[in-house]
């Protein structure tokens, strides 16, 4: 009991570290794509390159120790999750990988690319978040069945249903406005105003769709009378604290001050939705089928997964901390006066 | 069972780890290499050396790339082509596959630095250092994900009871009877590989006319180490063959083509089958004896004492013997040169003999293909020895086939791309131009 909740509180806090981490990612690259198109490239792309470069590849172990651990903790969603996902995982992680290697051709070579591959790039960032979002909406239960020959998806429930396309505006919203938010501050702190004025805008301009489509997928829930949304209301405090936060968030970039602080709001937010969303839909991992408790791996297996990953935290805590001091908060880096680049 | 999505989800994964581990070796032994060249231009104080580092470690950004994303790729594709097989690995081996992602998240973060700060220490000695956490992670993925390897080869660690795990022990899981060979021998041949490859791409600069020292100096250190290493691969690799002639048997006997059991068996080069009959072989009295347990009059299993739907199949036989071919013939090309050039000869200057050099890289990495696929098919019918079966573990989604040809699409964009890149990248910037460039502020 105790170890199975810890194996998914583990992988939950990974998980939202994948999601911040990557949107920042994903809607950086769509901004230099939408600034390419309105000639404002000039602006953004000297920055966003500074963030990205030294740090894509960390932000793709993120996804590997997810999906990694994931198997270990709880063997059995390779087998549940493993079959129905073929498809759409498929499709993401072919955007993963085209868009991945892009970015490396791009940046180290010193070689720029053609205009339409920046767009196209910009675009997978948003097909990505988009592709996998759908596993949220397949772990809601009911699109997936039992037959004799193993869990089979059912595509067309999935794509008829209001949540799926809830969830995926959710998924994208929420990408373009961790993105902006972040960057407001970088640009800012890196002393480039006109960047940070730039992604200022953007922040404030996806704030609205973002609160709206999260309400939204609270009401088709309601709507539809998921299991799910009994177990929601019931942590509402949590929720409303996440929307104290948003608000927050957005009072500080709509009064220019304080953009550090309103990034880590926005963080905060981030994480209490977040972990609500995940402590309501305990304990399934799949409704029906899969649970945290029938799906967990044998004791002793968890155990020591449990000591090799303090035994990897305290490799890992020093060596981020030496990455966050010497590019993210380092004002020299992040303004471009040094080019240390191999 | 569907056999044409069993077929297809082999397909994939042949072809997702026959192109991840061309980067994955290279991202194995690379660190190392720059390491050692940094380590050589401290030392000596020679610029060439520390550029040389600096010009690998550029390249290395667009291979690492390629071989993160294919590996994620791989890694996904684990749980989406084999779910049923996971979910039972999962139980028993799922302990290395998890301290894997703490060794690329090791290497990714110092990679990164590595990358970002050259000239910003004061003392270039500490941006060395920086390389040996990134060599450390990138050899210690290799290292789990071959003790995964080798658990599929020997598992260990747990008992079947009527079907039922139990009594499972991840440590021991992890410590097979194929662990250590195995390990020993992906480590080295990365190693050679690299050292291989980092030579023909000199040698290939001077053929064409770069006739600067800089190139001189690289085709030689590294040709010293490919003596090392490829010793080392040849080394492990018959220590390999004696695991195997232990373990499992009927996968040195298939890749032998040694039907009968028999003491002081001949080893085959090569040649045809007809039947059972061996044609226009090469024989070598008595040495598969010698490599199988160290004896030449060592009794030798042969593959007719295993039923016929346990025998692989019997193609591992021209993969056994391209790599070992190529193993010995990268052994002399390197003894020659190292030798030569101590002796003087003019010879190991000629163009023939370059162009021979320029070989060796390409001709490594056909051997580690050789290598996979003898060890990989010859594990057949066996996902999981003597436990699962392949056709077993394969997922039962249909379309398999359309995703194999989108994904072949995408290799063959990265690898176009690569090449295209990596050209680029030092076509416009040769040695002699960096080299006065950096003139006067040091490297
Ligand atoms: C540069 C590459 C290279 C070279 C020159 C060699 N090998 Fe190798 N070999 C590999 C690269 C490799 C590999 C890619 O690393 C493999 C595939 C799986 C493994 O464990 O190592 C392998 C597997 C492998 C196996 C099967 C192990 C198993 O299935 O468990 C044997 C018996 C040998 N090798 C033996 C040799 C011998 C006797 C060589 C003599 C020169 C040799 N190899 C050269
Ligand atoms: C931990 C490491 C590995 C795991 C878990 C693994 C897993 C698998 C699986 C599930 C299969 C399917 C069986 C089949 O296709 O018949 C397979 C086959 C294969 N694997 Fe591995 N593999 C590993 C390492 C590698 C590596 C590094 C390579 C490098 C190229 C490789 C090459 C192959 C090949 C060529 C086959 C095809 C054999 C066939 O034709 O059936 N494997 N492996
Ligand atoms: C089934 C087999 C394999 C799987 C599932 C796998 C998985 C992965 C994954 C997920 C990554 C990306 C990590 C990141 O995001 O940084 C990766 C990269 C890497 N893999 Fe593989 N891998 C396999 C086989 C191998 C083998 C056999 C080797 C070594 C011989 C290897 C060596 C590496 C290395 C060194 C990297 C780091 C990237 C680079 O330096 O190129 N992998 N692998």
């Amino acid at each position: 009991m105790f170890l199975e909740v810890l194996g998914i509180t583990v992988l939950w806090i990974f998980l939202l570290g994948y999601v911040i981490v990557a949107s920042i990612d994903f809607g950086a690259g769509f901004f230099n794509a939408y600034s390419l198109v309105t000639n404002k490239n000039h602006i953004l792309s000297g920055i966003i390159k500074r963030y990205l470069s030294p740090v894509w590849e960390i932000t793709n172990v993120f996804f590997v120790f997810f999906f990694v651990g994931i198997v270990g903790f709880f063997p059995q969603t390779a087998y549940y999750y493993g079959t129905v996902l073929l498809v759409p995982a498929s499709i993401a992680l072919i955007l993963l990988t085209l868009r991945g290697s892009y970015y490396a051709f791009e940046s180290y070579s010193g070689v720029t690319g053609h205009k339409g591959y920046a767009l196209m790039y910009g675009l997978a960032g948003l097909f990505i978040p988009a592709s996998l979002s759908v596993v949220l909406t397949i772990s809601e239960g009911g699109f997936v069945q039992l037959t004799e020959v193993g869990p089979q998806l059912d595509y067309n429930a999935l794509f008829t249903s209001p949540l799926t396309w809830a969830i995926v505006v959710l998924s994208i919203t929420a990408v373009l406005y961790i993105s902006a938010v972040f960057l407001t501050w970088y640009a800012h702190y890196a002393g480039d105003n006109k960047a940070g004025m730039l992604m200022r805008k953007y922040a404030l301009v996806t704030s609205l769709p973002l609160i709206v489509s999260a309400i939204g997928i609270i009401v088709e829930m309601r709507r539809t009378g998921n299991w799910h949304y009994a177990n929601m209301v019931d942590l509402s405090w949590l929720f409303i604290v996440s929307g104290i936060l948003f608000l927050a968030t957005t009072a500080l970039l709509w009064l220019k001050d304080k953009y550090g602080f309103a990034v880590l709001l926005m963080i905060l937010q981030f994480a209490t939705a977040f972990f609500a969303y995940g402590i309501s839909h305990y304990p399934y991992l799949l409704y029906p089928y899969l649970t945290v408790h029938d799906s967990f791996t044998t004791t002793s297996m968890a155990i020591a997964i449990v000591i090799a990953f303090i035994a990897g935290l305290c490799l890992l805590i020093p060596s981020m901390y030496l990455v966050l001091k010497l590019f993210i908060f380092n004002k020299s880096y992040a303004s471009g006066d040094e080019e240390t680049h191999v | 069972m569907d056999q044409s999505a069993v077929f297809w989800s082999r397909a994939l994964t042949e072809l997702t780890l026959s192109f991840h581990i061309l980067f994955a070796t290279l991202g194995v032994g690379v660190p190392l290499m720059i390491l050692i060249a940094q380590y050589v231009g401290y030392k000596k104080n020679d610029a060439h050396y520390t550029l040389m580092a600096r010009r690998w470690a550029r390249g290395f950004t667009i291979t690492v790339a390629v071989g993160v994303v294919t590996g994620t790729v791989i890694g996904l594709q684990l749980s989406l082509l084999w779910p049923q097989f996971m979910e039972l690995a999962g139980q028993i081996i799922a302990l290395p596959l998890f301290m894997e992602t703490f060794a690329f998240f090791f290497e990714a973060i110092f990679l990164g630095i590595y990358l970002y700060t050259w000239d910003r220490f004061q003392n270039p000695k500490h941006h060395m250092l920086l390389l040996i956490p990134v060599a450390i992670g990138a050899s210690m993925s290799a290292v789990f994900i071959t003790i995964v390897n080798a658990f599929m080869n020997a598992p260990r660690g747990f008992d079947l009871v009527g079907g039922e795990l139990i009594n499972i022990q991840p440590i021991l899981a992890m410590f097979t009877p194929a662990m250590p060979t195995k390990i020993g021998h992906v480590l080295t041949s990365s190693y050679m590989t690299v050292a291989f490859i980092l030579a023909a791409i000199a040698a290939y600069r001077l053929l064409r006319g770069e006739d600067h020292v800089y190139h001189k100096k690289a085709l030689s250190l590294m040709m010293k180490l490919g003596i090392i290493f490829s010793l080392a691969t040849a080394l492990v690799g018959d220590f390999s063959a004696k695991y195997l002639a232990e373990y499992q048997p009927e996968k040195l006997a298939a890749a032998e083509w040694h039907f009968e059991t028999e003491a002081g068996a001949d080893l085959i080069f090569f040649g045809v089958l007809d039947g059972e009959e061996v044609k226009y072989e090469i024989r070598i009295p008595k040495v598969l004896s010698f490599l199988a347990s160290n004896d030449f009059n060592a009794e030798v299993t042969g593959l007719n004492e295993f039923s016929e739907d346990e025998q692989p199949p019997l193609i591992t036989h021209y993969f056994f013997d391209v790599m070992v071919s190529i193993g010995v013939l990268m052994i002399f090309v390197s003894f020659a040169f190292v030798f030569g050039k101590w002796r003087n000869w003019q010879w190991i200057h000629s163009r023939p003999f370059r162009w021979f050099i320029v070989l060796s890289g390409p001709l490594s990495l056909v051997a580690i293909e050789a290598g996979w696929w003898l060890a990989e098919l010859g594990r057949q019918p066996w996902i999981l020895y003597g436990i699962m079966r392949t056709a077993d573990g394969a997922t039962t989604a249909t379309g398999v086939e359309w995703l194999f040809i989108a994904f072949a699409i995408v290799y063959f964009i990265l690898a176009i791309g690569s090449i295209v890149v990596l050209r680029r990248m030092f076509k416009h910037n040769p040695v002699e131009k960096e080299l006065a460039m950096r003139e006067g502020g040091g490297v």
